[in-house]
């Protein structure tokens, strides 16, 4: 039996995707920019995956630019305000557990005279607040902040901050990295004060290859590739039919039953949490008293004594696929990833694994885990380096 | 412009009565090593090989595939022209001089050959005369007998050939003359590199690869065979070992003091890889160690690793500094698959502090620790050898 618990790294596609991408490969295979009925036909498909999506952001279809997955909107996100914005300020704030997607466009900018200032995070993975608007000022011209970090599982409360932020300096863009968020919240940027949203197709069962930046229709931000001026010119190139097909698909299944599903996700959590503390020497990292202000879907925790990598690859070979947390996931000076951020001993930071469910999931995977998990870790115990 | 290879050899000339039987096996390696490319026509004659190629062969990929044969002194473009008739043969010699040296300034030196000793002209007559009739029409060349910047060689057999540029081949010899033998291969940076010097001279080579799963990881695996794939490059396919270590890794962690470990791990290793390279006929092991550079590689450790092994174990880098090592592995291509980092979770079986001096007796000693069932589990990692044919 094969139980995948790397869910945030990335999904098993439903079989709506598959099916609606591979009939948009086989007959609908139209360039959308064509003038011809293949054209308009294939167009239909990106604008009705335009149109779920916009739906279930409360937003309107205009607002959503289709991009080549995560990275591309957060760059695009990033380096897209910097160019608009660079009469206005020169300075842009970010935690310093961002994905590298968003702190390496930020280092690029920071050699090319952007300012950037990294807050820290508490042991709960939660941004200081007070450090975060004292930044504020008025050359701030972006806020990137993560809805759900990919690591940790923390969440931040972006529409407060951005109320917040908003108070000190109205015309600073509020840019939500919610690519592990979109699908397990119910997300209504406008209302929640963020002005750029990144999305991920293939974290929320759809395709790899595709994902989408919502910029709200106040906002202006520059493109950031050049051609054929695809997609009002905001994202150049003949759009992923299949994979924009795919993405639609897969945002209108996974708002189905959303709140259910989240439900049983949390219970899955606490589950898993409390089963691990049944063996000894585990640490859950950044989950507090309250299991519902994580994410519902990410769970990191720590194995004395044991490396993850060997711990990763035991379990691997019982069938149970999971991923290790990086100690270093970083090349800034200063910057250290999201483990060493949120203060994780500095010997567990190398024992460190991240579990994480989808609602393909069942209980008994979980119990079937932490049985392997409390066969493996005894007997690789005894074998780490003394 | 080119149809055709002339390919020559150095060393394999002076082998004596065995002669033919390098030329036959560097015959077949260049086939080998063509394969892929088209319908190349390679032939033997006179103590040199002719390769004519196919209509649409790509000159550049033909050329890079022949760097890597071994035996190989110098790789020869050949113009063939179809026409014996002197007065024709020497337009369409000065029509290659016009088009391959546009700027045509020059010492030239012509050299000549017939297959027919009945042939209107003698060599020395085809010399002069063909070196006239270049001088009439470029003026601007000019002959130097003794140190020529090009030599132009023209042959009249059935059809005429006409060359002037030598490429520099690898040299070395013909994989296949000299037997075969064992090569450790660790997905690090040396051993490739051991493999290949050792190939160069005309050596065949199998591998073996210890893996140790949880610690190392598939894709450690992977990486060695990709390794054995770029070294396939140069010896042709590689018959490669994978050999399941894990147990009895923890074995010996759990039964012998750990700074010795390594010791007695390689000396574990080598004992498998000879068993194996008997078994399958290899004369003789490769690794790819250096004096120094870790403790395992220091002359007391080699030679308490040596210890186990009655087949010759050759260390083709053994005098060798790191940087020369990264500069042929950088040549040959497997650099940047030998950094991958895959392979760390090994680490964790290395002490702290390894012995650097290790004594032969006190190791000999530890390995008593094992006696109860180190044989059995040598027995099964033998017997679940996971063979791979790597080409």
């Amino acid at each position: 039996m094969e139980i995948y618990l790397d869910n945030a790294a990335t999904t098993r596609p439903y079989d709506s995707v598959r099916k609606i991408m591979s009939d948009t490969l086989e007959f609908e295979y139209g360039n959308p920019s064509s003038m011809h009925g293949m054209g308009v036909k294939a167009e239909k498909y990106v604008k009705e995956a335009a149109e779920i999506i916009a739906k279930n952001l409360k937003a309107d279809r205009r607002e959503i630019i289709f991009t080549s997955g995560g990275t591309e909107s957060n760059n695009l996100a990033v380096i897209g305000t910097a160019l608009a914005l660079k009469r206005r300020g020169n300075h842009i704030i970010t935690t310093m557990i961002e994905h590298p997607s968003v702190h390496n466009p930020l280092f690029f900018l920071e050699e090319n005279g952007y300012r950037v200032s990294y807050i820290p995070v508490d042991s709960m993975g939660r941004v200081k607040e007070e450090e975060l608007l004292e930044a504020v000022c008025e050359d701030t011209i972006l806020v990137s902040l993560m809805y759900v970090n990919n690591e940790v599982g923390s969440v931040l409360p972006i529409s407060e901050l951005s109320r917040k932020i908003k108070e000190k300096n109205p015309s600073v863009y509020i840019h939500a990295d919610a690519i592990q968020a979109f699908g397990k919240y119910k997300i209504y940027p406008a209302r929640e004060g963020i002005d750029l949203m990144s999305a991920s197709g293939h974290k929320i069962h759809g395709p790899k290859g595709i994902g989408f930046l919502y910029v709200n229709s106040k906002v202006k931000i520059k493109p950031i590739l050049f051609g054929g001026g695809q997609q009002k010119g905001m994202r150049s190139g003949t759009e992923n039919v299949p994979g924009i097909a795919g993405l639609g698909q897969a945002v209108k299944e996974c708002f189905l039953e959303q709140e259910e599903r989240i439900q049983r996700l949390y219970e899955l959590k606490e589950h898993f949490v409390s089963r691990v503390g049944e063996i000894e020497g585990t640490y859950a990292n950044c989950i507090g008293e309250d299991i519902k202000s994580t994410a519902p879907h990410i769970v990191s925790i720590s194995f004395e004594g044991l490396k993850s990598e060997v711990l990763l690859h035991a379990l691997e070979d019982k069938g149970i696929y999971v991923s290790a947390g990086s100690a270093c996931a970083s090349n800034h000076p200063g910057l250290s990833g999201t483990l060493k951020a949120v203060g994780i001993r500095k010997d567990l930071l190398d024992s460190t694994l991240r579990f994480s469910f989808s609602g393909f999931t069942a209980r008994e995977e979980i119990d079937r885990t932490i049985d392997v998990l409390k066969e493996l870790v005894p007997v690789l115990r005894k074998y780490s380096r003394r | 412009m080119y149809k055709a290879f002339l390919i020559k050899y150095a060393e394999i000339g002076i082998k004596g009565n065995n002669r033919y039987l390098f030329e036959n096996a560097l015959r077949d390696q260049i086939k080998n090593a063509l394969k892929e490319l088209g319908n190349y026509l390679v032939t033997k004659e006179q103590g040199r090989i002719y390769i004519e190629c196919p209509e649409d062969y790509d000159y550049e990929e033909t050329v890079e595939a022949l760097k890597r044969v071994f035996g190989i002194a110098w790789i020869c473009p050949v113009m063939i022209i179809d026409t014996i008739d002197w007065e024709e043969l020497k337009t369409a010699v000065g029509n290659y001089v016009e088009e391959r040296y546009p700027d045509r300034n020059f010492t030239f030196k012509m050299e000549a050959k017939r297959a027919d000793k009945n042939y209107p002209l003698t060599t020395p007559e085809m010399c002069m005369d063909m070196g006239g009739y270049l001088l009439d029409r470029f003026p601007e060349l000019k002959v130097d007998v003794h140190n020529p910047l090009v030599r132009i060689m023209v042959e009249v057999r059935t059809r005429s050939y006409v060359y002037s540029e030598v490429i520099p081949g690898p040299g070395g010899m013909p994989v296949g003359t000299s037997g075969k033998a064992m090569l450790l291969l660790s997905g690090g940076i040396d051993s490739p590199v051991a493999g290949y010097m050792v190939a160069k001279r005309g050596v065949s080579i199998d591998a073996v690869y210890f893996h140790a799963p949880p610690y190392t990881s598939e894709r450690a695996k992977e990486k060695v065979v990709d390794l054995a794939k770029l070294i396939s490059r140069y010896t042709g396919p590689i018959k490669l070992h994978v050999i399941n270590f894990t147990d009895i890794q923890l074995y010996i962690y759990e039964k012998c003091p750990h700074e010795e470990l390594t010791i007695i791990m390689r000396r574990y290793m080598m004992r498998i890889a000879q068993t194996i390279a008997e078994e399958s006929g290899c004369l003789g092991l490769i690794t790819g160690e250096s004096i120094g550079q870790v403790a395992s590689q220091t002359l007391h450790s080699l030679s308490a690793t040596n210890e186990v092994c009655t087949m010759p174990v050759y260390r083709p880098l053994i005098a060798f500094d790191k940087q020369d090592i990264v500069n042929i592995s950088e040549k040959i291509n497997t650099y940047e698959t030998s950094i991958l980092p895959y392979e760390d979770c090994c680490t964790i079986f290395v002490a702290k502090h390894p012995v650097t001096k290790p004594s032969t007796k006190v190791i000999r000693h530890s390995e008593k620790l094992l006696e109860e069932k180190i044989e059995e589990l040598v027995k099964t990692a033998l017997e679940t050898d996971e063979v791979i044919m790597v080409k």
